[in-house]
């Protein structure tokens, strides 16, 4: 561990990346995310990187999996409006298993909405927002400091199930500043995608291995030529029309996600062993739950927090065994309650299932949800 | 790495029921410093706490330095806060200010609802103090004023705002206020910022 240093939120997402390996950045600049591209046009030159402003979101999305084929980890980042430009390049990254990371700092929607003020109504977005059947990992810090560790661990997997991951910030942790210490990089643990010479794969560039869940890589322009299409393909990654071939893509790129649960989904459960009430939420909104729960201890309440740090996939077996043993969940969110739709899916009946939202761009405050956890 | 089929054993993130932190309301109060400063947008009330959670981390605290404003780039109300405590910081934004300070009478009217008379209150000399302004004790100095006539620049009026509040509060040594304030300026107005410093300390009466 190094020294204290005062960072934000998004500041932390570009060292982080950049430690992770990211040497490659398109974007268009939107608010709350801006500084993003700002600190990676500064930082990337600094380490041998790339950074390119695109003459917009649809480009960067595109550039940004350009680079990556080609076999350098990169990273574009937006806001709601920005992200929905994003969205069918993002599927393209999808089908043909291109390792990026997308990062979105929700601010208040819809539209261009409210520029500056907080939102976490694009959970549903980043799961269904392109077409078709896919695989979404979708990763929410709450603090600067997790910022830094997470958006690691969002290239880690991008890499290691060649995937997009969608990094689900918003503007009350983009643009917070806190004292972090910076990890050792000696102590980081990175993850490479799985790089194979081509002749072993017979020149079939989407073939994979007995027991592997994704094909290895080939960098793009490193003297083998192969085909990379949108379009359904066999291990030849040349477009087919054949049902057999094309169901088996699908159903392996929902599975790499789905099956490997275990090693994808994380969550946190804070005071929750005793508690007969627990608040659901994630990111920045962590932040006020955590301080509404205390509050309600004080008070003689039970209280607990339950944290998805993976929203997608939702950590719902470890919720669905907690329901059975509390009274009361509280959802909290900053939107008109997409989670709430999650939490009710997986609880069922077990307990009662209330909910606190924000959808007028100001903050959930602890004392809101402290009276939603008192409240019979 | 490949993503092999097997699965790894899945460990749950856990932090235990603690009792809390039992404080009285007092030594709440003295440790948990949430300082709130308005203004005008490009008026530099973001540098400004910036600058002060940078003091708080050089001085070995937890800090959570946020803001809010407007998609105008200058003019528009500003609201700049940052929170600088002994322990580690769950709600990030300041919900009663223990310290406020205002540099524009939009920005007075428009803030000084939310004060109590717990908070202590630093006004700039050119502002109405509202009659039912509720407020320990209310500082009055000519931050925006002695920037222009005493350092000579009117965009050192943050600085001279960093110096005068950390005269009032004493949250960090002069040494790490210095530090900070020198890691935030743009490089050339090294002197003129040390000026704005040292005029913002002598502003408030010891």
């Amino acid at each position: 561990m190094g020294k204290t240093v005062l960072m934000q939120g998004n500041e932390a997402v570009v060292e982080g990346a950049i430690a992770a390996g990211m040497r490659f950045y398109a974007g268009y600049p939107i608010t709350p995310s801006t500084e993003i591209a700002e600190q990676s046009a500064v930082r990337l030159p600094q380490v041998g990187g790339k950074f390119i402003q695109m003459e917009d979101e649809i480009s960067s999305m595109a550039a940004t999996i350009g680079a990556s084929a080609a076999g350098v980890k990169a990273m574009t980042a937006s806001s709601g409006p920005g992200f929905s430009l994003k969205q069918e390049n993002l599927g393209y990254a999808c089908i043909t298993e291109i390792p990026c990371v997308v990062v979105d700092v929700q601010r208040s929607g819809p539209s261009t909405g409210l520029p500056t003020s907080p939102s976490q109504a694009d959970v549903m977005q980043a799961k269904w927002g392109t077409h078709g059947d896919h695989p979404v990992i979708a990763l929410s810090p709450s603090s600067v400091r997790e910022t830094y560790d997470l958006i690691i661990r969002a290239f880690n997997l991008s890499e290691k199930y060649r995937t997009p991951v969608i990094f689900l910030m918003d503007e009350i942790v983009g643009h917070l500043r806190e004292g972090i210490e910076i990890p050792d990089p000696k102590d980081l643990e990175i993850i490479n995608r799985p790089v194979k010479k081509f002749a072993k794969q017979n020149g079939l560039p989407y073939h994979v291995e007995e027991g592997e869940w994704v094909p290895t890589m080939l960098p793009f322009g490193q003297g083998q030529r192969y085909h990379i299409t949108g379009l359904a393909h066999g291990e030849s990654g040349f477009p087919t029309n054949d049902n057999a071939t094309a169901g088996k893509l699908v159903r392996r790129l929902i599975d790499k996600v789905e099956k490997n649960y275990d090693d994808i989904v994380q969550c946190e459960e804070v005071m929750c062993d005793d508690a007969d009430v627990v608040v659901v939420c994630f990111g920045g909104t962590a932040r006020a739950a955590q301080s509404a729960i205390e509050q309600a201890r004080e008070k003689g309440i039970k209280a607990g927090m339950f944290r998805p740090i993976t929203v997608w996939p939702f950590p719902g077996r470890e919720l669905e065994k907690l329901s059975k043993k509390v009274k009361k969940i509280v959802v909290a969110e900053h939107n008109d309650g997409q989670i709430l739709l999650e939490v009710q899916r997986v609880v069922k009946n077990n307990c009662k299932v209330d909910f606190v939202g924000k959808i007028d761009g100001s903050v959930l405050t602890p004392p809101v949800i402290l009276s939603k956890i008192e409240e019979e | 790495m490949s993503a092999s089929k097997k699965t790894e054993v899945k460990e749950v993130k856990k932090t235990a029921t603690k009792a809390p932190a039992k404080t009285t309301a007092t030594k709440a109060e003295r440790t948990k410093m949430e300082i709130r400063l308005t203004g005008s947008g490009g008026q530099g009330v973001i540098l400004a706490t910036i600058i002060l959670a940078e003091a708080g981390v050089e001085a070995g605290k937890f800090v959570a330095q946020s803001q809010a404003y407007g998609p105008e780039a200058r003019g528009g109300s500003c609201k700049a806060e940052v929170i600088i405590d002994e322990k580690p910081i769950g709600f990030t934004k300041v919900e009663k200010p223990t310290f406020f300070m205002a540099l524009t009478q939009k920005a007075l009217d428009q803030y000084a609802p939310g004060l109590s008379k717990h908070c202590i209150v630093l006004l700039d000399s050119s502002l109405e103090t509202p009659e039912c302004l509720l407020a320990n004790k209310v500082y009055k100095a000519p931050i925006l004023e002695s920037a222009i006539k005493e350092v000579g620049k009117a965009m050192t009026a943050n600085i001279v705002a960093v110096g005068a509040i950390n005269a009032i509060l004493n949250l960090v040594s002069d040494e790490d206020l210095h530090t900070a304030v020198m890691s935030h300026v743009p490089k050339g107005t090294e002197e003129l910022n040390e000026k704005a410093l040292k005029v913002g300390m002598k502003l408030i009466k010891k």
